[in-house]
């Protein structure tokens, strides 16, 4: 084995499910294997993960899979090189919207909210936004998880097929998981787009209805990665390497059917997510849901990046002037990847992208596929 | 003299709050409100705008805040971006006592250096306060666990009060240990050879 250049890591995560590769690594004795020892930290919110990688205070953490290219970029508050260097699960997110509006969209498009079909559903919510605003009711307020998530991405292009102008017709805004369900019974919030067990709690309490699973919206979308800094990766690529093959054989067994009610047990304690064996159950046993390693679900394609770039540029969040293809290739690093991925005897595809719409990713639709006007309000109010 | 900088406290932790609101009152500065993530907050923040806005790093809603950059004219910005990067120490420092600060105007470096200083040193207050508390507490159980282990060596041995303190204080010497951890020890083992 290669000398490890950095043997006792700490390692972050949020408590969502899509942090079990991290969790179950420590549990089945995966790092050790791979000679590191490391100390799992549980943290709160993604803007705390994103500051304590950036001082190094953590040496690698699980992270939402468009942050890296935000901070790379330096669009974010904190400007730092970061690279994907995993994806840790795809699909295993939801929108869930509290019965109160779901009742509204039934009483008025009762023809559009049954079937599960997003565009339709987004027609629904459509037609309750005209009628609130012909009466002056309050506009419709819905969170994702943070400004660089494929949650609010999600969100954006579900509001978009319904022929809604995410930043016009509703209000969107950012509320952290914990909190979600809780904003959602005090009617802070309309609904929200987040990963597991949040959607299940507020299912669980009654107080909100899962109206689309991220599936309905892209089958195969990424969800959170492993993400450490480019100084970090180029001074410690041993230890990457051991780290991403302890990752890799966690996905394995995670991906194992039989493995399920384990992982759930595992994950319910109060140390991680701190939820019902049951209600973690529920999530983890629908049929591709969770995926943690099946069809290259660890590979990090660059031509995920690529989409969430356009999507940043889509949304106002970067200038239309980057460089997509060299920003991708410098924080998708696929070479790193692959060589842990070899050395696990774990299949990898041979190119590192797929041509659009190859994943099954939404494209844009076509009612404002030209990128919004780059808001100026942005960045002209900072003065240093 | 400017006016004094306007705070807002963010805080789950209503006992360390109250402490780093007197902190701040103390030196100078106008308190806006104390909240808790589970407000509204983008509504406050826009309500109350605040030149600085304190929030503990153990509560989830710094990605609310953050977000408000896209939706309002505040553009909270974090000190870890505010801080020159020469100077990662302090933000290293306030990252450690749990206090994470935005500068919603476009405050001057200088002008919120001192907030930030003074919601460190009360974090930090509050964090060695409890930290006291738990060894008194800890203490107290142990000392219960005394009392029973005693109590078991009188009973099964025959031993007098004085005696059976003075077994638990070799037993810990000779193994390296607490007596209040040998104390559990040994309570724990009767309760398992008990049928």
């Amino acid at each position: 084995m290669a000398e490890l250049e950095r043997p006792r890591l700490k390692v972050g995560y949020i408590p969502i499910i899509d942090c079990a590769a991290i969790v179950l690594a420590d549990e089945l004795g995966a790092y050790e294997r791979q000679g590191l020892e490391v100390e799992i930290r549980r943290e709160v919110s993604w803007a705390n993960v994103r500051d304590k990688l950036a001082l190094g205070t953590l040496d690698a953490s699980h992270i939402l899979a468009p942050l890296p290219l935000a901070l790379t970029l330096g669009i974010d508050s904190v400007s730092v090189p970061m690279i994907n260097a995993m994806t840790l699960q795809v699909n295993g997110n939801a929108l869930t919207l509290s019965q109160s509006l779901w009742r509204e969209m039934e009483d008025t498009a009762p023809e559009l909210v049954g079937g599960g079909h997003a565009p339709l559903v987004a027609r629904a919510l459509a037609a309750v936004v005209a009628k609130r605003a012909a009466a002056g009711a309050p506009q419709i307020v819905l969170a994702s998880v943070f400004p660089y998530s494929v949650q609010n991405y999600m969100v954006r292009l579900w509001l978009s097929s319904g022929g809604l102008d995410p930043d016009r017709d509703v209000r969107l805004t950012v509320v952290p998981p914990p909190h979600t369900v809780a904003h959602l019974s005090a009617k802070v919030i309309d609904g929200y787009c987040v990963g597991e067990p949040w959607n299940q709690r507020a299912v669980a309490l009654g107080i909100g209805r899962i109206a689309l699973t991220g599936p309905d919206i892209w089958r195969g979308m990424p969800e959170k990665v492993l993400g450490v800094t480019e100084a970090w990766a180029e001074k410690h690529p041993n230890t990457l390497k051991a780290l991403i093959k302890a990752l890799i054989e966690a996905c394995l067994w995670l991906d194992d059917p039989a493995n399920r009610p384990e992982a759930a047990r595992v994950l319910s304690s109060p140390r991680y997510l701190n939820t019902p064996v049951e209600v973690l159950s529920r999530t983890l046993d629908m049929p591709d849901f969770h995926v943690f390693q099946r069809n290259a679900a660890n590979f990090p394609w660059r031509s995920h990046a690529d989409w969430f770039l356009a999507q940043m540029i889509r949304w106002g969040q970067v200038a239309p002037g980057i460089d997509v293809k060299a920003t991708s290739d410098r924080v998708y690093r696929t070479d790193i990847y692959r060589a842990a991925a070899l050395e696990m005897g774990v299949a990898c595809p041979e190119v590192d992208r797929l041509p659009p719409g190859g994943h099954g990713e939404p494209v844009m639709p076509p009612m404002d596929a030209e990128p919004k006007q780059f808001p100026i309000r942005l960045r002209s109010g900072e003065q240093s | 003299m400017t006016k004094a900088l306007s705070v807002l406290l963010i805080d789950d932790n209503p006992a360390r709050a109250e402490i780093v609101e007197a902190g701040l009152s103390a030196a100078g500065y106008r308190l806006l409100a104390r909240l808790e993530g589970t407000q509204d907050l983008t509504a406050r923040v826009r309500e109350l705008e605040p030149d600085v806005v304190v929030v503990s790093i153990d509560s989830p809603s710094r990605d609310t805040i953050e977000d408000m950059r896209r939706t309002t004219d505040l553009l909270p910005r974090p000190i870890a971006l505010f801080v020159d990067r020469s100077d990662p120490a302090t933000i290293a420092a306030a990252m450690e006592a749990g206090v994470s600060a935005y500068v919603v105007k476009g405050l001057a470096q200088d002008r919120v250096r001192p907030v930030v200083d003074v919601a460190v040193a009360h974090f930090n207050r509050y964090h060695s306060m409890r930290e006291e508390l738990d060894r008194a507490r800890l203490s107290l159980v142990e000392r219960k666990s005394v009392d029973r282990a005693k109590g078991l060596l009188m009973e099964q041995r025959g031993m007098g009060e004085e005696a059976a303190y003075k077994l638990l204080r070799k037993l810990a010497m000779d193994q390296n240990k607490r007596i209040g951890e040998v104390a559990q020890e040994i309570v724990t083992y009767a309760k398992v050879l008990k049928k």
